[in-house]
């Protein structure tokens, strides 16, 4: 009977349809009339894991993907007067999805582990941070000091081209090394980085040490303030969009297939003629060039930004996200990242609130240690694990292209076959 | 400036040997199952620190039953020390056969994840048990053998000053040597030791010749967790505050120092953790001096990350380890 079901169901694509809708209506429709459900926020947010395995076309999928996080999310939430705290959530999500996207291509594409990945999400925050605040003044001279928030937009772009330069100046020295000695010493440099910012308001105050820098500006559209974290959605879904363009394209062109490579086998890739140094910089710099963007929304975001967000701590939590996931599959690191920022910012505080809840009546103790809310790293670590072992490839492992044999001996035949088969691509194009 | 360092000169040389000897000992276990596994044991440091804590937890424990008083200071700490080591021996090998033996096989990058994980999920353990018995995870306890020693090195020489330590530091150095002598010796002459070397060098062909590897490979796990244990041990000792926290650099520490000395070598490790230790105390007593305060003692976990750098850029087999051709 469940299998004829879904036999049917595999079908007909019309079914899937009024399924999803019917799907999205209700959660839709819940978390508008509910004032603040996480669990009906969450299966709102599902129905877009829903919409991944439904079999329509690519193209459909996205412009329904968009419609939903443009007009559905922002709609069904602004029920309640938890509007802002939702947005926020969604907000964390996106910026945590762009990262873990950025650690992927690292990790997942090119197969470099780097356990200090959030230190271009500092570089990033850093840059807007100083220059829009007086702190810039410091240490500069110039009247134009500060920066008005109209140049975030153009800082989203520095703040990644900042770290992509980041990315590739930490590359330089440490690509040399092999595979478990990258992990230790992007860890170390995530490491001096921390301490770096943490220090560095003696003997010039660049980054006003560990007080941090605040009333960092909001971001300013010809005179629109971006203040509240539903304005700010607009502008991570923005992002967002760019970075997952970005990916989609690259996994599949000659650099991507080159990380792939050398990830399967670095000494085979070399011989077949890859530039081994230059292509895992171009992985360094791509990935760390997300995490600059995101970092400057950040720090917009929070208005504040100080050494104690770029912790250890942090770049395993991207880690996490990008093996949960799925390591080199976009859509398992997408919804990797939503499960694991999700957990750290709804489902653990809540429970945690349930068991405090629970606890006052008397029903059972929870001692203060068992907190949920304090067990990212034992959850963290066991994530880790399990997943080694028994899930290396993730909720939603990655696939390879399958490549059409047929089309591209006709794509690469000689001129004569092209010429009758005019809708022959070569491997690149898409299929 | 000058007469600042020499005046400081004997201090930091005494506590650079102290660190330095913890680093030793922890590298070592770093480098003992690197050099078996080619797998960088992401959670030794957190085996360090759980050795810490369970040697805090027995002396709190004599304490409490009143046995400290009744028995020699000695005894207490080799008691302590042998329930540390035992005790972390066994969560080494349990480590090894949970998260690393199922991995074996598969890429390099998976069993990293693993240790990683095996890291993270000791740190919130120990936390876990640590809040739920005492209520904090800050754990401090009373240490043996605290009497201060003065060295008088102030009658040596003109600007020299006098270094001071505790008879526990005197302890920690002697206990360290005794560790790394014993293991170096079990590693040379023992035929267990012989059959760790051998399959480090080449497991198949270890295999061929009836050395059990699983065996070799859990002994392996054992005395190096058991080492970095005592360490916790001295370590909990010499500063009398633990938290769940204190492995994970210390942990990044030691492997540079194993990394510096030649990963694989065990008195490489000796070396380098020494070395470590020295740099650290000389940077965080001499850096605000020498920058005329615009860099202070905060910058000197900087330089243990900055010579692991270095070192695996210049001279990736370290100083006294063999280069390796990566064979196709």
């Amino acid at each position: 009977m469940m299998d004829k079901l879904i036999t049917g169901l595999q079908g007909s694509k019309y079914a899937q349809a009024a399924l999803l809708a019917l799907f999205v209506a209700l959660t839709c429709a819940w978390v508008f009339l509910m004032d603040k459900s996480v669990v009906a926020f969450l299966l709102l947010l599902s129905s877009l894991l829903l919409l991944h395995y439904t079999s329509f076309p690519t193209k459909i999928k996205w412009a329904v993907g968009g419609v939903m996080l443009l007009l559905v999310v922002p709609f069904a939430t602004s029920g309640g007067a938890s509007h802002e705290a939702y947005m926020e959530v969604a907000t964390q999500c996106g910026i945590f999805i762009a990262m873990a996207l950025g650690l992927n291509v690292v990790v997942g594409f090119a197969g470099l582990l780097d356990l200090g990945f959030v230190a271009f999400f500092a570089v990033g925050a850093y840059t807007y941070a100083i220059f829009s605040t007086p702190q810039a003044t410091e240490f500069m001279s110039g009247g134009w000091l500060p920066l008005t928030g109209s140049y975030f937009w153009l800082f989203i772009f520095i703040g990644g081209f900042i770290a992509s330069l980041f990315g590739i100046l930490l590359g330089l020295p440490v690509l040399r090394v092999k595979g478990d000695y990258l992990a230790i010493v992007t860890l170390g440099f995530g490491e001096i980085t921390r301490i770096i910012f943490n220090n560095l308001d003696k003997p010039v105050n660049i980054t006003n040490g560990a007080l941090g820098i605040s009333s960092i500006q909001a971001p300013n559209l010809f005179g629109y303030h971006f203040t509240f974290p539903h304005q700010f959605y607009f502008i991570v879904i923005a992002i967002l969009a760019l970075v997952i363009l970005c990916v989609k394209r690259l996994e599949h062109s000659r650099l991507g297939r080159s990380w792939k490579a050398i990830r399967d086998n670095e000494i085979a890739a070399q011989s077949s003629g890859i530039p081994l140094i230059r292509t895992k910089l171009t992985a360094f710099a791509v990935g760390a060039s997300f995490s600059g963007m995101m970092g400057v929304v950040f720090a917009a975001k929070q208005t504040f930004v100080d050494p104690t967000s770029f912790t250890y701590l942090e770049s395993i939590t991207i880690l996490v996200m990008v093996l949960l996931g799925g390591m080199g599959s976009v859509p398992g690191v997408i919804l990797g990242a939503c499960v694991i920022t999700l957990l750290n910012l709804q489902v653990l505080t809540e429970i945690t609130l349930w068991l405090n809840q629970l606890t006052m009546q008397g029903i059972i103790k929870v001692p203060h240690a068992l907190s949920p809310s304090k067990m990212q790293r034992f959850i963290f670590g066991a994530v880790l694990i399990l997943f080694a072992i028994f899930r290396p490839n993730g909720l939603i492992a990655a696939r390879n292209r399958k490549v059409d044999e047929g089309r591209l001996r006709a794509a690469n035949a000689p001129v004569s076959a092209k010429l009758r088969d005019p809708s022959g691509h070569g491997e690149g194009g898409s299929s | 400036m000058i007469s600042d360092l020499l005046h400081s000169l004997p201090q930091v040389l005494v506590d650079g040997l102290t660190l330095g000897a913890v680093y030793a000992v922890v590298a070592i276990g770093y480098t003992l199952v690197y050099g078996i596994l080619e797998l960088i044991n992401f959670a030794h440091g957190e085996i360090f620190m759980s050795g810490a804590f369970i040697g805090t937890a027995v002396m709190l424990m004599f304490e409490s039953a009143g046995w400290l008083g009744a028995m020699p200071g000695w005894l207490a700490y080799m008691l302590i020390m042998a329930a540390a080591m035992l005790v972390t021996g066994l969560m080494g090998v349990g480590i090894e056969r949970v998260a690393y033996r199922p991995l074996r096989s598969a890429p390099k990058l998976i069993s990293l994840i693993s240790a990683i994980g095996v890291s993270f999920f000791l740190q919130d353990l120990v936390r876990f048990i640590a809040e739920l018995s005492t209520g904090s995870y800050l754990i401090s306890s009373s240490t043996l053998y605290n009497d201060n020693l003065q060295l008088r090195v102030s009658k040596l020489g003109g600007s020299l000053g006098d270094a001071f330590l505790k008879t526990n530091t005197v302890i920690l150095i002697v206990v360290a040597v005794l560790l790394m002598v014993g293991l170096d010796l079990f590693v040379k002459r023992t035929k267990w030791g012989i059959a760790m070397r051998a399959v480090a060098q080449d497991r198949e062909t270890a295999a061929l010749m009836s050395i059990n590897v699983n065996k070799v490979i859990a002994l392996t796990f054992f005395i190096g967790s058991a080492l970095g244990g005592a360490t916790g041990v001295l370590f909990a000792q010499q500063y009398g505050t633990v938290d769940p926290f204190i492995g994970y650099v210390l942990g990044i520490k030691a492997f540079t120092a194993a990394v510096l000395g030649g990963i694989g070598s065990i008195r490489g490790a000796m070396f380098g953790g020494l070395f470590i230790g020295m740099v650290e105390m000389f940077a965080s007593a001499n850096l605000g001096v020498l920058t005329s305060g615009n860099f202070g003692g905060e910058y000197k976990d900087v330089f243990a990350f900055a010579i692991l750098i270095v070192v695996l850029i210049f001279k990736p087999e370290g100083l006294f380890g063999k280069a390796v051709k990566e064979k196709v």
